[in-house]
């Protein structure tokens, strides 16, 4: 079945130049194996569509049951060049948790 | 153990928040981070303006708040409140609490040294773009080295009742004091890497404690109270991240783990002046209410190179809103950026970019938002950015006219003609470790 990726992980962003980076934080450590399966950097790229003009890289953090996702050119020059409301890509990781993945209702269940 | 206390995580964080910590519980060190990488080029030009400016003015009247306490219960002050200009920021500070030991760390500002730099064949090439600093020479504003914990220890070991310095590597901050007192050495990496996640978790203050908290954020107590954070941190390297009894906010592994990954590249390889530190070796687990301890942290050797963050001249930038009203806002807000826009070209007018938003829409999320339907209100937003000022001062004469010029409804202009600001854009980029010589200076 298909859930917004809110379902199984929370979320936090922030900047470094034009590159926006956004924690993946999985609710619960059996859900880290289906965040590192839904959430694959071309999935979110293509998620993101024409709000990052980079690659996106995905680094995993299975200590924390977390990934840290990197757009490149995502912040429209980044910090003070950005025009964008949002140049440090602050908002980007609550955008991110509309995300469709695609679970079986046994792994969620508890 | 120690307890290091972080009550500032940028220059215009909550006011009360250092003076809470200092009051509300134990600590023995209150660190505070002042420095965004833009505020550097802010303050050199306040310095130009006038020698005896170019540090965070907030510092001085808080440590005057505070002297008192600070010398009762011997708290040290760690900040990096001095910008561009340590010694003027330390002067402040004696006048407002003469009784203070006051030392400063110096040798981070290297602006004066660019040419010297690029003429030794330093390509300090931007980290993010690769283009050479040459591209640049001649509108660097700013350049300062980010510098790590051991000068700040140094400064520590003097005696200071405050240490001030200028651009470090905001984790540095925490980790200085556990150098001064653990006595830890330049080689003891996987103890330095502990420091900095430590650091890391605690630098932007109560980003780690409830802030900007998406777990249950709604359920988070007292957030008009939030508690800032506190590291006690043992001389193994282990550490717990907690703050004051009866604060608001809380501090658990989730919100932990959300500023731990706030802000970083790879992860495995945190870079810091002291060391590289590995993020996914930290053990975290809640020991308590409002207690999370952190260990098992790997660190490897520190690198060669030491970051710079240089600041430069980009041009000229402003941003204009109006407001449109039901039936029809978004279609009224369009037409108004479509009008404005051929106005522009009309006049002949280029900019580097012309940006549109429409808050109630899109504004941040862009292609991502949620489709509404006719929503009752819709501001847009215009930004232009470009090298000809006078091009960009033209288009802040081009929103206004629009109320009476353009599709029906148009208001909220209250705040008048849109601004003109010139663009300060920042330049990563790496020195050589070598080239750089920090010291130490108590003032008089």
């Amino acid at each position: 079945m298909k859930v917004p990726l809110s379902r199984i992980a929370h979320t936090r962003s922030g900047d470094k130049g034009d590159i926006a980076n956004i924690g993946v934080i999985a609710w619960l450590p059996r859900y880290y194996p289906i965040l590192l399966r839904e959430v694959t950097p071309e999935r979110a790229k293509a998620f993101f569509g024409e709000l990052v003009k980079g690659e996106v890289d995905r680094f995993e953090l299975p200590n924390l049951h977390a990934a840290n996702l990197l757009l490149h050119q995502a912040l429209g020059g980044g910090g003070t060049v950005s025009l964008r409301t949002d140049a440090q890509g602050k908002t980007l990781g609550a955008a991110l948790l509309a995300m469709e993945i695609e679970v079986d209702e046994r792994e969620l269940a508890d | 153990m120690i307890r290091i206390a972080n009550g500032q995580g940028f220059w215009g964080d909550w006011l009360e928040a250092p003076v809470r910590l200092v009051d509300g519980g134990p600590i023995d060190y209150l660190t505070l981070d002042y420095l965004a990488e833009v505020t550097m080029s802010i303050l050199q030009k306040q310095r130009q303006a006038d020698p005896q400016l170019g540090y965070a003015r907030d510092f001085p009247p808080l440590i005057g708040r505070i002297a008192k306490k600070l010398q009762d219960r011997r708290i040290k002050v760690v900040a990096n409140a001095g910008g561009v200009n340590p010694v003027a920021c330390a002067r402040a500070v004696l006048t407002a609490a003469p009784d203070l030991k006051v030392a400063v760390v110096l040798g981070d500002d290297v602006l004066d040294r660019i040419e010297e730099l690029l003429d030794k064949g330093y390509a300090m090439r931007n980290i993010d773009t690769g283009e050479p600093l040459a591209a640049i020479r001649g509108r660097t504003l700013s350049a300062n080295v980010y510098i790590g914990a051991f000068p700040l220890a140094e400064a520590l070991a003097t005696g200071a009742d405050v240490v001030i310095s200028g651009r470090c590597a905001d984790a540095a901050l925490v980790l200085a004091p556990m150098i001064d007192r653990f006595g830890w050495g330049p080689q003891d990496w996987d103890k330095l890497a502990s420091g900095i996640v430590a650091g890391h978790i605690i630098e932007c203050g109560a980003q780690c404690s409830g802030g900007n908290c998406q777990v249950d954020w709604q359920n988070i107590p007292d957030l008009a109270n939030i508690g800032y954070p506190i590291v006690e941190a043992e001389p193994d390297g282990g550490f717990t991240v907690t703050k004051h009894p009866g604060t608001g906010g809380r501090i658990d592994s989730h919100g932990v783990k959300e500023q731990l990954l706030y802000e970083i590249g790879d992860p495995r390889q945190y870079m810091t002046p002291d060391c590289i530190a590995d993020f996914t070796s930290v053990h975290l687990e809640d020991t308590g209410p409002d207690r999370v301890r952190g260990s098992g942290v790997r660190g490897a050797p520190r690198p060669p190179m030491l970051k710079a963050s240089i600041s430069y001249d980009a041009g000229w930038k402003a941003s204009g809103t109006l407001v449109y009203t039901w039936p029809q806002a978004i279609e009224k807000a369009r037409m108004a950026d479509a009008i404005v826009r051929q106005r522009l070209a009309q006049l002949g007018l280029s900019f580097d970019e012309i940006h549109s938003e429409f808050f109630g829409v899109n504004a941040c999320h862009g292609p991502v938002a949620p489709p509404v339907a006719d929503p009752p209100e819709v501001q847009l937003r215009i930004g232009v950015r470009g090298s000809d000022k006078r091009a960009v001062e033209r288009f802040t004469r081009e929103m206004i006219p629009l109320v009476l010029t353009g599709p029906p409804g148009g208001t909220g202009y209250g705040e008048g003609r849109p601004e003109v600001r010139q663009i300060v854009a920042y330049w990563p980029a790496l020195i050589p470790r070598d080239e750089i010589r920090t010291r130490v200076e108590v003032v008089k």
